[in-house]
This record gives C-alpha cells, structure tokens and sequence, in this order.
C-alpha cells in the first residue's frame, strides 16, 4: 500500500527536527571549547603557570598558587572522601542483607542530589566556624561529601556485577570474607571502582559552590591546609565577576587549564571503559 | 553517560546480555542475581569453627564497612541538623511569613525570600522548557534514528557537556552568550513576542533569559542520558511490532517507544529540575542578582542559590545569616523532594540500580 504524503512528510519532519536537535546540543559544547582556547590560549604564558597574582592594575601575574591549592584541596577530598565511598560500596554490595543497606542507598542518593551551595553552608557552620577560619582543609571535606555518593555506588554497582562462583571459589578455598572482599571482589571490579572515583574527582575538581566560604580563596602562597587557600574555580570566578579586562583575560586561561585537567580525566575514564571493565570474567 | 554503558545483572531486553564464560545452569544464575553472596549454612558452620584469631578480622572488617555505611547516613542527618539548627532565629522571627515576604532588607532587618524563590522557579521552568524537547529529540535522535558511529560521537560529545564546571559556563555567558542574546536576540523577541509582556524592557544580555538558557545547556546532558536509557530499556519487540503494522519511523518512534516510555522521561525531567534548582555559579553570574519580581524574562533577577553564594560570606548580624541559611534549607528541601520524585519514576521504568543520577 502507498504511503501518503502526509504520513511521509511527518515522518521527515520529525527526523529533521531530531537531528536539529541534536546539533543544536552540540553546537554550545563546540561554542564554548572554540572560546576557551581562543582566549584561553592567548592569555596562557608561562608567568600565569608560575606566579601569583599581581595586585588590581598591574599586567602579568598568574595563577601558580590557586593550581596547587585546588591540587591540595582535591588531595584532601580524595584522601577522604574516596575510602568512605569504597567502604560505603562494598557495605552495600558485600553485607547488607538488610534494611540499612535500603537506608544508607536512599541516603547516598539523597547526599547526591543536595546543591553543592547547602553542603558548603553546612561545612561552614560545622568546620570553619568551629575552627574560627578559612581552610582548605575544611574544602576538602566539603569536596569529599560531594564524591561519597559516586564513589558509593559506582563501587556497588562493580561489585554486584563480579561472578558470585568467584567469591564462592575463594570462600571455599578458606579466605576469610574480608580478604575475599578486597582481594577477590574489589579486585575483580578495580578498573569499574577506578572508574566511578574518577568520575567523582572530575565531578568535584570544577566545584566552586561548596569552596566559597570553606577554602574562601587566598591572593598568596599558602601551603599550610589548615589556612585560607586558592582554588581555580573560585579564582576565576572571582576574576570573571571583576570589571578589569586583564582579569577577564587570565579567567579564560585559568578556565582552559582547569577544562583541560577534566577532560584527561573523563577521556582516561572513557578508554578505561571501553577496554573492558568486567568483561574477561563475567 | 558512563554507567549507562556497564551491562546489568538483569538480563537487557534489547542487547543480549554478555555471555557468561562458563555457562551456568538456571539455578545459579537465579542465585547470581541475588544481592549477596549465598553462603550455604554448612560453609557458615565452618566458617564459625574457625578459632578467634582468624575470625576476628573478619569482624573488625565488617564493623570497618558499616562504620563507613554509618557515616554516609551520618553525614545526611549533620547536614540537615545544622541547617535547621543555624536557621532557627529566623524561623522563629519571621515563620511562614518568610516565605511571601517580598522585602530583602539587610540594613533594617526585614528578610523576604519570595523574590529568591520566584527567581529560582522561573529560571529552572524556562530552562526545562528550553531542555526537554531539545534532550528528548536528541535521545530520540541517538536510539533510534543516527548511524552506529555518530551514534558514539553524539553521546560522548553530551557526556562532555556534563562534565564542564559550573563556572566555565558562567564564564561563558558572560562574555559569550549574553552579548549574543543583547545584540540579537533580545531585540528580535521584543519586536516579535514584545506583546506578551515577557520580552520588554532594556536588553542587558545578562538576567532572567540568560540564566534560563545557560541552565538549559547544562541540564540537556542528564534529561538526555535519562531518556536514552529508558528509550534503550523499550523492548525490541515492542518497535517491531508497530513497525510490521506499517508504521513509518517517526509513527513507531511515537506509538511503539516514547508512549512506553514517558514515565520514564518524565523522571528524567524531573532529575533535571532538581539540578537546576540547586545549580549556584554559572546562574549568579549571568542572572543580574537583582531581587526583583519582574514579569519580563530580561529584567535581572535572583534565584535562592546565587542569594546565598553571594551574601553569605558578608553577612552581618545572626538574623542575617540565619535568614541565608534559612533559604538553604528551603532549597534543600525542595531538591530532597524533587529528586525522590524523579528517583522513583525512573526506577519503576528501569528497575533498580539504574537510571541514578548524575548531577
């Protein structure tokens, strides 16, 4: 039977429009990469990867100190937040035969949908207010909360897709249960829990919401965690809102850098898993 | 997204599921889909006979995790806590009137939130209105209609889009998008749609519409991977069926899949909500911070994040403080409430561990 034309013009007009969206997804992503390496690029020398800022008026400076202090906050946040999610995933895919494993599931996935803006208000009144100043210290807690749900579950989901005749063979060979969970299981599913850690870092590594009144930024060198300290988001941030252009300038550089740290993450993340994570043993 | 790709341990209705290297029979396979590990009661008898020494790693190991489980729900119950706890002065001092109260007035102490809440719902509904046809047509575009490659391409280029700080794209609007809208597009919605009384005033490029459409860019990659999954999670059978009855694609696309599933989409829509409710940076610098109501989307507003973003650090005076914390416990309420909303429509579609969110 024939189709008729206006079945057929419907049925084109909506591949075009999908495909109209599809391109009208795309086109900011490539706006914006366009514009950051064309400003970014120009601005980037050098000094701006070595120095601190110079004062308001002065050409030149860079952002040498806030680069470490993300370094060391996110350090902080890694360090604590990546052991408890871990723990929190194997508790959940290894012993939770129970309702508390419903409750902290439900719980993660609460932590994971609170606005980053809450969590630093929180850390706020809970570390910094109590230490009676600024840290990095405190940052990266508040970084850390952020990664705990990620880690949590992308660890889970790893562990429930190991074999259980694998866990069942070290078992029967008389491994206690835990050294199965770390070495049999965890082990199994590495490149997965690699995998959701790493995401969880590039998630946090661009956070600037949780930083405002936890690590608060710093115009100098600080390497002492338990002071005021810079971060790159929040230095561009600041630089982006100020009304000097040379600022603006040294925002896109700082804003290159910091994409450039997370898109190696999410490409490494993207070859780890397209290697195959589970797929030899399973 | 990424996890979208990881193959489940229910079995997929539209890609075979892996095969298992040795094949097991139906029994085990049962007991492999099962949460924990079955340990027969004979093997938990052996495993008790063991003396103390070995089994007290064991035990400490188990505390260890559930110390770590703890810790989480912990975690939830300090946060909200100190919220209720910091915000009580101005619970108390203004109650429910907080909520209409339209005046935000440091100097004199007069805290309002009704201009921060409008804010915050204009600027996520016009963002969702912006996403969602663009996240569905582009899931639509990627499940059912694109070649195998592009189909690569698309969806790590959406992955990507995800992954850019909050900050770059505020970045962005300002020196980017908002000149663009200012310069043409502004002046183009005020001749053609100036009636409707959304579309008039000045043009400053940055305000309600600006926050809206950067909103909408960064929410499209969660409503579109959502949908993506709930659209793969159709039954193959399902598009085959429609199609044998002499369906074109785009009547398949419409009867046989997005029919099946909208509860789904809508649970990804919802997700997207809550993002752009609790979104802070790339919206306090392109939204105006002006806390106004004003009907028209160019006038600068104020969402509820960016109030807090901004004063927050420089407020004075505990009822100050305790009025900003006050609105962030009213911001993570609603996001709480939103988010198990979307979380339990999409898994009444996906079943489970699946379709978990992103943001």
């Amino acid at each position: 039977m024939e189709l008729s034309w206006w079945r057929r013009a419907k049925n084109q007009a909506a591949t075009v429009v999908a495909i109209a969206a599809a391109i009208l997804v795309v086109l900011p992503l490539l706006a914006i990469f366009v514009y950051l390496l064309l400003k970014g690029i120009g601005a980037l020398n050098w000094a701006f990867l070595t120095q601190t800022p110079k004062p308001v008026g002065e050409v030149g400076g860079g952002m040498a100190n806030a680069i470490v202090g993300s370094g060391i906050i996110l350090l902080i946040a890694s360090l604590v937040g990546i052991p408890i999610g871990i723990g929190c995933g194997i508790y959940l895919a290894e012993y939770s035969r129970n309702r508390f494993g419903d409750v902290v599931r439900f719980t993660a996935d609460v932590l994971n949908g609170v606005p980053s803006i809450v969590i630093g208000i929180a850390i706020y009144s809970l570390i910094v207010v109590r230490q009676k100043h600024f840290s990095a210290f405190s940052g990266g807690v508040a970084l850390a909360i952020m990664m705990i749900p990620t880690v949590a579950r992308a660890t889970e989901e790893m562990l429930l897709m190991v074999p259980n005749n694998i866990r069942e063979a070290a078992l029967g060979l008389g491994i206690p249960k835990w050294r199965t969970a770390l070495s049999i299981s965890l082990r199994t599913a590495s490149a997965g829990v690699i995998t959701g850690c790493m995401l969880a870092f590039a998630r946090v590594a661009g956070e600037t919401a949780p930083l405002l009144f936890t690590a608060f930024g710093n115009q100098y060198w600080n390497l002492n965690p338990s002071q005021p300290t810079a971060a790159l988001p929040l230095q561009i941030y600041v630089y982006a809102i100020s009304p000097f252009d040379e600022w603006h300038r040294q925002a896109w550089a700082g804003s290159l850098i910091l994409i450039i740290m997370i898109v190696a993450a999410v490409a490494a993340v993207r070859i780890a898993t397209t290697r195959g994570t589970l797929k030899g043993v399973s | 997204m990424l996890d979208s790709e990881h193959p489940r341990n229910t079995p997929d209705p539209v890609e075979p599921a892996e095969k298992p290297v040795i094949s097991i029979p139906a029994l085990a396979q049962a007991a492999a889909q099962r949460k924990t590990a079955p340990l027969s009661s004979a093997l938990e008898r052996i495993r008790r006979s063991r003396p103390i020494s070995s089994r007290l790693p064991d035990a400490a190991f188990g505390w260890l995790v559930l110390l770590t489980a703890i810790s989480v729900f912990a975690i939830v119950v300090l946060v909200v806590w100190q919220l209720f706890d910091k915000s009580r002065l101005s619970l108390h001092q203004f109650g429910i009137g907080f909520f209409i109260g339209r005046n935000w007035d440091p100097v004199n102490g007069d805290f309002g939130a009704l201009p921060f809440i409008y804010g915050t719902l204009v600027s996520s509904f016009l963002a969702l209105l912006i996403a969602v046809p663009l996240s569905v047509g582009v899931a639509v575009y990627v499940t059912e209609m694109c070649p195998m490659r592009l189909r690569v391409i698309i969806s790590f280029l959406v992955e990507l889009l995800a992954a850019i700080p909050s900050v770059i794209y505020g970045l962005w609007g300002i020196f980017v998008l908002a000149p663009v809208l200012r310069d043409y597009l502004q002046p183009f919605l005020a001749k053609t749609l100036g009636w409707t009384g959304f579309f008039t005033g000045p043009a400053y490029g940055l305000g309600m519409l600006a926050a809206g459409i950067i909103l909408a860019i960064m929410i499209v990659p969660i409503i579109a991977s959502i949908t993506r999954e709930v659209l793969t999670a159709v039954p193959q059978n399902q598009r085959e069926a429609v199609l044998a009855l002499g369906a074109t694609r785009w009547e398949m696309i419409r009867m046989g899949v997005l029919r099946n599933a909208r509860i789904g989409i809508v649970g990804g829509v919802i997700l997207g909500l809550g993002r752009a409710l609790g979104e802070t940076m790339a919206v306090t610098m392109v939204i105006g911070n002006r806390p106004e109501i004003s009907r028209s989307l160019f006038a600068p507003g104020y969402t509820m994040a960016s109030v807090i973003a901004n004063e927050f650090s420089e407020a004075t005076g505990d009822l100050y403080l305790s009025a900003l914390v006050e609105i962030g416990l009213a911001l993570f309420l609603v996001t709480l409430v939103v988010n198990a909303c979307a979380r339990l429509l999409v898994w009444s579609i996906t079943g489970g561990t699946s379709g978990r969110a992103r943001a």
